[in-house]
Parts: C-alpha cells; structure tokens; sequence
C-alpha cells in the first residue's frame, strides 16, 4: 500500500469545507442548530404544562430528542452526493488523473464534509449553550460539552455511511433514496423493532442481548451516552432496566461510536478500489 | 522503440464476453504527436484511460517513462502528465482562476503561474468568472489550462477542440505546435480527421478493441493505395478542349474523368501521378491550372473502415 499524502487530502477537504463555507451551508445549518435548541430548551416541558429554561439534565434530554432526528438526517444530505456526484457530473475522472490516491480523495473528501458539519453542530449548539448558561448555571458546562462532542461524533457516522452509500450507489437518485431510507431505519423504525423483540420474547433477553442490539445503531449509542448520565432521566426513558451499567462507560459507547465512523468508512475505501 | 515514452504490450481490457480493447501494442516516442482515431465504440477512450492508469487492464502491460501505470512511482509521473477528458465537468461554483489554483495544488505545483496559464488559453478577461457562466468554448480553453498546469511532459487530449470556435481551434493548435517544439508528447483524438491530419506525426486507426491501421499519414495512404485527385481547368471551356484531353489522356491509366464547363476532375493512382502530370504539361497553354488533391485522412480512414464492412 502505497503512503498517504496528507497534503493531498489537505486539498481536497479544504475544497469541501470551503464550498460549504461559501453556498453559506455551515452558517444555516449553525443557526438552525441554535434556534432549535434554544426554543426546545425553553419549551421542553411544555408538555408536562411549563415553559422555561429548567435544568441541564432536562434540557439536554430534549435536545437529545431532536440531535437524533436532525443530525443524522443533515449527515446523511450532506454526503451522499459526495463521489456518486462527482462521478455523474463526469469530475471524478480528472480528480483521479491527478497525482492523487482513490483512498486519499475519499479521505479528503469525508475530512472536508466532516469539518463543515463539526464547525456548524458546535458553532450552532455552543452559541446555545452560551446562551444557556446564562439561564442555568456554569456548573453543567461539562456535560453540555460532552453532549455536543456526543452531536458531532453522531454526525460524523451517519456522514461516514452516506459516504459508504455515494462511493456504492450507481446514481445520485438512487444514492438519496438509499440515504433516506438509512435515516427512516435507524431513526424512526430500529428502536421500534427492539421494543417489538423485546415485548415478545417477554424480556427473557434483555439483560444479555438488548444493550448489544443498541450498541448496532448510532443514534441509541448517542443516546446512552447523552441519557445515562442523569438518574432521573435514565428511569424515565427505562434506560435502567435494560441496559447494564458495566456497558455505559462513556469510553466503550465513545469507542463504538468511533467504530461507526470507521466502519462504514472501511467499506467504502474497500469498494472504491 | 528505445525511446517509448508510452509502451503498451499485449493489452487487453474486457467487460464480461464485451472485448473494449483486443491486445493492442502500441509505442509513442518522446516529442511525438500521436493521434488515436476510430469510430465511437472503437476502444479509443478505453486505452485512454487505461494509459493513464484510470482503468486497470484485463491483461497486458502499461508503461509510461519506464513506469508500469499503478503505484507510487506512476503517482510521480502523473505530476508531468496533463490530461483533458472528452467529456469535461469542471466546478460551476468556483472562478476560472481558482479551478485552476486548485489543479495546481492538486498538482503540487506553484499556483503563481496560474494567471499567466489563463491568458494563455484566452481567459484572462474571465478569470474572476464563475465557471457556471462560462461557454462551451470558454470551459473547453479551462479545461486545457489545467492540462499545461506544471509544465507537463506528457499530454493526453480526448477531442481537445470540441465546442472551441475556428478561432479557439487555430489558437489550440498554435499552442500544441509550442508545445511540439519544446519536446513535449501529445496523444490526442479527435473525430474531425480533417483538424489533425496535418498535425500529428503518427496515428493509429482503432477499430473493435484492435489497432488495424499505425504509421503516417502518408505511410496509411500508401498502404491504402488511394487515388489521388486532379482539378485541371481548361482555356478553351468548349467541348474541343475536353475532346482534346481526352484524347491526351487515353491510355494513362485513368481511374474517372468528369468534365464540364472546362473543368476536368481525373482521378489516377499514386504511380501515375508523375507520368499523368508530364502528358498534361504536353497540352501547354491549353491548361489554366492544375491542382493536386491528396487523399485525405478522412478517405484513408474511411478506406480501412470499408475493408471490414
């Protein structure tokens, strides 16, 4: 294998990030970040007849709700067009004539998106969380940054997969169907199909099988991460029961988080050779 | 050829039981323009892409400056090869000046040379531009720009004339005459054979994956044994004066004659030619002119095309 040349890479990611930068992509999607968790923070609790900012806990458990609906999905837009686009316009052919590795480009490519998406989630959730504090104390800082490293490192698998799905799909069309249909399993139907398992076999597995089966979707890990941390959060979610306290360390859900970035990364390296 | 810059052996590059490229041999010399013609579907593209290391063969060897097409050592030559695609696609969002800083990164070469490479190839009014509102033309001269980027001992163009204007061709040309003198090797294609006979100072004619035809143009022609064609016009525009090189001609080994209006079209073989134009000097003052027209490259192309059909 030959050696990388970061220089390389350099150039491409640095494009990446600058296109974004440039079609304002990073200035709306930061913006949208903070009015988002600014309005769900102040109305959070409106179901439950109150409005305001209450505590870090409570706040963070809302946001969490909507990080794992927005970020995947805006992840998912972001780079599924990444190399199928490049190879529909026709530009992929002189990328390569380049001086220039496949692994390189793609890692350039993924590095570039990456950091466009980064800057906008902690640009967007920091200017919040500035904001915030100002509301409810100094003293959560730590988790609030831990939530928004949590937001990123969601971010960069389901980036990670749409690049997977850009380097396997035929077309671009087929590529955005591919993406969607990733964020519909992963977001809205994997939980659903746990719970259904789990009312079945009448919780015989739960304990030994359930917190694995969580570990294979992203936004549960992110989840974990960002809920487990508040007792009282963790028992309105039923997160106590099901999943051990051995598995809950942040450094084993962080490292299958990173696992989920490398993976699908693996494979699209794997097939764009 | 000891001094091959590109040497091909016994390629071949198959899709499923389709044969794109059929064992192709094929040498080009440093400083050669090389022109690789055929008709769509003949393998052109294909070998292009294989010489610069986009497809992998099926079999065969690839080597360009002494480097098999794949790895790190072909990764260093790629630096001095430039190549425009037939089917170009540049960025519409970023200028004319900052594609062309961005191959030169790419590249790993000094962007500085970046403006001066733009008003070489006539852009330098549009350098600040959008490329999205750049012409055909205008993408066409870009796309070259970024082929020159780092002085490049090797050029691949696929159809490097298409959309250019007949004044963008002639300066496309002007500059490939620059870049022949200065020892660089051109390997190009194109439809309009009319454009590159002059220019090239070998061809191949592709057809089904195969090189069927390889040498000069004047070496092509000769193996094709076509005939060449006489336009002779006549003073005396009356049937007397046609009567009269008619009767010269008879005997000359004459392939067709037309005439009309005092002109006459004879068409004769390669061999005839010298013995053909020493009876016409026998009419005298009867002849206004004569001119000779060579088979172009067109009839030569067409000549082997129709050996198979």
């Amino acid at each position: 294998m030959s050696r990388i040349e970061f220089r390389e890479v350099g150039v491409i990611a640095g494009k990446e990030f600058h296109d974004r930068l440039r079609n304002r992509w990073v200035l709306a999607v930061g913006v949208v970040f903070t009015i988002f968790a600014l309005v769900i923070a102040y109305f959070g609790a409106a179901q439950q007849g109150a409005v305001g900012f209450r505590s870090i806990d409570v706040t963070i458990a809302s946001l969490v709700s909507l990080v794992i609906y927005l970020v995947p999905l805006i992840a998912l837009i972001l780079g599924y067009d990444s190399i199928v686009g490049e190879r529909e316009r026709g530009s992929l052919e002189l990328l390569l004539s380049m001086p220039i590795t496949r692994f390189e480009l793609l890692l350039g490519k993924f590095l570039g998106l990456a950091s466009a998406l980064g800057v906008a989630t902690v640009a967007g959730f920091g200017l919040a969380g500035v904001l915030l504090i100002y509301q409810i104390g100094s003293g959560a800082i730590f988790h609030y940054v831990g939530f928004i490293v949590s937001a990123v490192l969601l971010g960069l698998a389901f980036l990670s997969m749409a690049v997977m799905v850009s380097v396997l799909a035929q077309d671009r069309m087929r590529a955005s169907g591919v993406a969607i249909a990733l964020w519909f399993f992963y977001v809205l139907i994997y939980d659903l199909i746990l719970l259904g398992v789990l009312v079945l076999s009448e919780g015989r597995f739960s304990m030994n099988f359930f917190p694995v089966l969580l570990l294979l979707n992203p936004a549960d890990i992110f989840r974990i991460l960002n809920i487990f941390g508040f007792e009282d959060v963790r028992q309105i979610y039923g997160l106590a029961a099901v999943f051990p306290e051995t598995l809950a360390n942040p450094w084993l859900l962080g490292s299958a988080m990173v696992f989920w970035i490398l993976a699908p990364l693996g494979v699209a390296t794997w097939r764009f050779k | 050829m000891t001094n091959s810059l590109i040497d091909i052996r016994g390629v071949h590059k198959r899709y499923g039981d389709v044969r794109a490229v059929d064992g192709v041999d094929l040498q080009v010399v440093t400083g050669e323009v090389f022109g690789l013609i055929g008709h769509n579907g003949a393998g052109k593209t294909t070998l292009f892409k294989m010489m610069l290391g986009l497809l992998p063969a099926t079999s065969g060897d690839i080597h360009i400056g002494g480097k098999a097409v794949r790895g790190a050592a072909f990764r260093e030559m790629r630096r001095s090869i430039g190549y425009l695609p037939e089917s170009l696609a540049l960025y519409d969002n970023l200028s004319g000046l900052e594609t062309l800083r961005f191959f030169a990164r790419l590249k790993g070469i000094d962007q500085t040379g970046c403006p001066v490479m733009l008003a070489k190839v006539g852009l330098a009014a549009a350098a600040d531009q959008r490329v999205r509102g750049y012409s055909k033309g205008m993408r066409q001269r870009l796309g070259f720009a970024q082929a020159l980027l780092g002085a490049p001992r090797l050029l691949f163009l696929d159809e490097p004339t298409n959309g250019l204007d007949p004044h963008g061709i002639q300066e496309f040309y002007q500059i490939l005459r620059e870049l022949r003198d200065r020892g660089v090797t051109v390997v190009l294609t194109s439809h309009i054979l009319a454009e590159i006979q002059q220019r090239v100072d070998r061809l191949a004619l592709m057809r089904n994956g195969r090189i069927q035809a390889l040498g000069t143009v004047q070496s092509l022609r000769e193996e094709q044994n076509l005939s060449l064609s006489l336009r002779v016009v006549l003073r005396d525009r009356g049937a007397r004066g046609e009567a009269a090189l008619r009767q010269l001609l008879a005997g000359q080994g004459i392939k067709e004659f037309e005439s009309g209006a005092g002109v006459a079209r004879i068409e004769c073989s390669r061999a005839g030619k010298m013995a053909l134009l020493g009876a016409l000097a026998g009419l005298g003052a009867e002849i206004a002119d004569i001119e000779v027209h060579e088979p172009s490259l067109e009839d030569v192309f067409l000549g082997y095309t129709d050996q198979l059909t």
